[in-house]
């Protein structure tokens, strides 16, 4: 497996080459937003794939509560922090795209609120995981992670539920969309799930090493003998 | 087309930025481990 990463590497970097070429050059430019609408092909798949990721950390959380089963531990961990980094791209190029179209680069809209709460809660989930040395940490954090999946929902229904500036949904919802633009989304979101699952997969090797290491640490510390007695 | 670059760029910057952190996390575990076999 060490031999295939590699390649992988260079084949989802080809991939998300060839996304952006088509956002970036095949796909058509919108008759009123022009170019800058080309943020669209980076942020809405940036969020579906984070709201696909906190789902993962959900289930992962349910398993690890009711099995204590590390592997789902782990797995919740490693889904909540490839998360924030996707809904760190969405609350970054929201603004960018918002500043020329609304003329502005916030709003305390309750999609835009809703979406930093979402990052927040995972954020500090990642901060309860790095910081707290109680044994419990991992079921405290399960505990969390299910309070955060509950404004998933809240924040990809908020568009239909409440009044926002945001703009419609293009799938399901108030919005419509070209059809060959819809085909450039669909690229841009399976190279940034092949990202996603990369990015999942080095870091869930990473924390099998970290794990790993620590239980060697923990046995040597054991086997020691105990010179200052 | 500014806004168009740096929605882009910030987004390759961010996630280069997360992939560097794995590989020093990476390069750190493997020292570790390496001290360990010592």
């Amino acid at each position: 497996m060490k031999r295939a990463f590699p390649i992988l590497v260079f084949l989802v970097a080809a991939f998300l080459g060839y996304a952006a070429y088509q956002a970036l050059v095949i796909a058509p430019t919108e008759q009123t937003m022009g170019n800058v609408q080309r943020i669209f092909y980076y942020h809405v798949p940036s969020a579906w794939t984070a709201f696909l990721l906190f789902s993962i950390n959900f289930i992962a959380s349910v398993t690890y509560l009711i099995r204590r089963n590390p592997s789902a531990d782990a797995i919740a961990l490693v889904s909540a922090e490839v998360g924030v980094v996707f809904c760190t791209v969405v609350l970054v190029t929201g603004p960018l795209w918002a500043r020329p179209v609304w003329g502005i680069w916030w709003t305390w809209d309750v999609r835009l609120t809703s979406t930093l709460v979402l990052w927040l809660i995972y954020l500090s989930y990642l901060m309860l995981r790095r910081f707290s040395t109680s044994g419990q940490t991992p079921v405290l954090a399960a505990a969390l992670a299910i309070f955060g999946a509950l404004d998933v929902p809240l924040v990809y229904f908020s568009i239909w539920i409440f009044r926002t500036q945001h703009p419609q949904p293009v799938i399901g919802g108030g919005g419509s969309i070209d059809p060959r633009m819809m085909h450039v989304l669909l690229i841009n979101w399976f190279a940034f799930l092949w990202l996603a699952a990369l990015l999942c997969w080095s870091r869930y090797r990473l924390e099998y090493m970290r794990r790993e290491l620590e239980e060697t640490q923990a046995l040597e510390a054991l086997l020691e003998p105990r010179s200052s007695l | 087309m500014k806004f168009l670059y740096a929605a882009y760029i910030s987004t390759w910057v961010i996630h280069l930025s997360y992939a560097g952190i794995l590989l020093r996390r990476y390069i750190c575990l493997k020292n570790e481990i390496a001290e360990l076999r010592k």
